[in-house]
């Protein structure tokens, strides 16, 4: 690891002030100490944000929705009663990620910053790597690709978005509020990340300096009937090779309002609307289900190790929503 | 052992303890009194408490607590396998919470570590999950143990240790390449319904 100045900041003031073009914000660390190791990440200054845990750490539930401090630790949402009954997709999709450990370190705002797990990102030996050195082109495209996304895509950049909570909070219509040097703000989550197109190390639409202070997810009359199912190489520790967030409204058997997410295909956290555009006012049945998974990766595009990937998303699409439209609530 | 025979152990202790170089009797010596401003940027002065014993300790800031741990406080039962926070073995509790000591920066830590070393009583006798892992054999070569052990304590705490498939869930952080598994998920309800017995 390279050397560092470390600083802590114990309010959101100063935490902003310290941070500088060449700084992180170090709050669970668990994707950032890794990279520092690997020396994909060389930060000349550490901001330590955790002190802001009393003003950021908590949950929320008010008339309207929930509100989640950015610096929420994953396990703890994981575990909250009011996440798990009334917006289980969300409660779901933090417990499957990581381990118990991780999810004990790293917070909500970072896990949806991680970044890629792409082999030639996280391993700067790769000369070729546009998200880490830009304009060095992309090693992946014609490499080891078995995992890489299918939509969302461009010739400069198929890294696929490794979060799983990202996916639930884009079906749910989540907020995020930043603030930065010119005050507090307020964006759709959908806002945050950037596609890679022809600047992927640009990830997201965070000015310098910047910190997400918390997400707001509305309550809907979807947010009960929600459901994440996430298919990986083993059962559990596993990045998502497809998974779907899902939820419906349904009423006298007509679907009033789908919402889907969808990860680990593709290189940002996902919406599937051309999906949900089919299901509305249908029967969910395993027919429009499917009619809504062929919409869903109508315009993916794989390479030659990851072709398996559209059909693998299709079908987690067609589970996740047989299983939410299935749930008693 | 008979004494003055050297095994390893004593070995490394003894070789870690002199190497801690950065080991000061407390944090305001360190800063030789004037202020934290005078302190160079690479040196960061340190206090936490381990097993309930105070250090203070000036450090680099990349130290990682499981290296303060091992090679400032020869404390070695945390052990050091992937060093990325994918296998478990570095696994400690921070303020009662399993984390992993290889992605935790010593420099950020704020409550009480706990590690393999603080888990027995003052006379010896050991925590109830390390008699049961030693009663079923939830061992081979023993090095990703310490983790194992430390996570299975959090594990019953948070109350995920409710059947076999809850507990091989919830440690799934933990990696054994001997393939311990079966009998390390039957320690684990074994000392879980010692503890609630």
């Amino acid at each position: 690891m390279r050397p560092f100045a470390y600083v802590s900041a114990n309010t959101p003031k100063r935490a902003i002030a310290a941070s500088t073009a060449e700084s992180q914000f170090l709050a669970g660390g668990t994707t950032l100490i890794d990279l520092m190791k690997l020396d994909v990440l060389q930060p000349e200054r550490i901001v330590d944000i955790n002190p802001l845990q009393a003003r950021y750490g908590g949950i929320e539930r008010t008339a309207e929705g929930v509100r989640l401090g950015a610096l929420v630790r994953m396990g703890e949402a994981a575990d909250d009663p009011v996440l798990r009954s009334e917006y289980p997709v969300l409660a779901q999709a933090l417990q499957q990620a990581a381990s118990p450990q991780l999810r004990n370190m790293a917070t909500l705002a970072g896990n949806v910053l991680q970044r890629t797990r792409c082999t030639y990102f996280r391993n700067p030996s790769y000369h070729a790597c546009n998200k880490r050195e830009p304009g060095s082109g992309c090693a992946a495209l014609d490499g080891l690709n078995r995992k890489h996304a299918v939509l969302g895509v461009s010739e400069h950049c198929i890294a696929t978005y490794a979060g799983d909570f990202a996916q639930a909070l884009i079906a749910l219509d989540a907020s995020v509020d930043v603030a930065g040097r010119s005050g507090e703000r307020r964006i759709p989550f959908a806002q945050l990340h950037r596609l890679p197109a022809n600047t992927p190390d640009v990830e997201t639409t965070l000015a310098p300096a910047e910190l997400i202070t918390a997400f707001f997810v509305p309550s809907g009359p979807w947010t009960r009937r929600s459901h994440y199912l996430k298919i990986r190489d083993r059962e559990s520790f596993a990045f998502a090779l497809a998974s779907a967030a899902v939820a419906l409204h349904v009423e006298n058997g007509e679907v009033r309002e789908a919402r889907i997410g969808l990860g680990g295909v593709a290189t940002v956290p996902w919406r599937g609307r051309e999906a949900e555009g089919v299901l509305k006012g249908k029967a969910l049945s395993q027919e429009s289900a499917q009619a809504a998974a062929e919409a869903a990766f109508a315009s993916a595009q794989s390479r030659d190790q990851n072709a398996y990937k559209p059909e693998l998303g299709r079908r987690t699409l067609v589970r996740a929503l047989m299983t939410a439209a299935a749930l008693e609530i | 052992m008979a004494d003055g025979t050297v095994n390893r152990r004593r070995f490394l202790s003894a070789t870690a303890v002199a190497a801690a170089s950065g080991l000061v009797p407390g944090a305001a010596t360190a800063q030789g009194g004037e202020g934290p401003e005078r302190v160079p940027a690479d040196r960061h002065p340190v206090s936490l408490s381990v097993n309930g014993r105070p250090h203070h300790l000036v450090i680099d800031p990349r130290r990682t607590l499981l290296d303060l741990l091992r090679d400032d406080l020869a404390l070695t039962g945390a052990k050091k396998g992937c060093d990325h926070g994918q296998c478990g073995a570095c696994t400690v509790l921070v303020g009662g919470k399993r984390v992993l000591a290889c992605l935790t920066l010593a420099a950020a830590v704020r409550a009480d570590v706990s590690t393999i070393e603080g888990l027995a009583s003052a006379d010896g006798a050991l925590h109830p999950m390390q008699e049961a892992f030693m009663q079923e054999d939830a061992f081979q070569c023993g090095y990703c143990t310490p983790g194992q052990i430390l996570s299975a304590i959090a594990c019953v705490r948070e109350k995920h240790a409710n059947g076999e498939d809850e507990i091989r869930e919830f440690m799934s952080g933990n990696i054994c390449r001997c393939a311990a598994y079966p009998n390390i998920v039957k320690a684990i309800a074994r000392a879980k319904s010692r503890t609630e017995a």
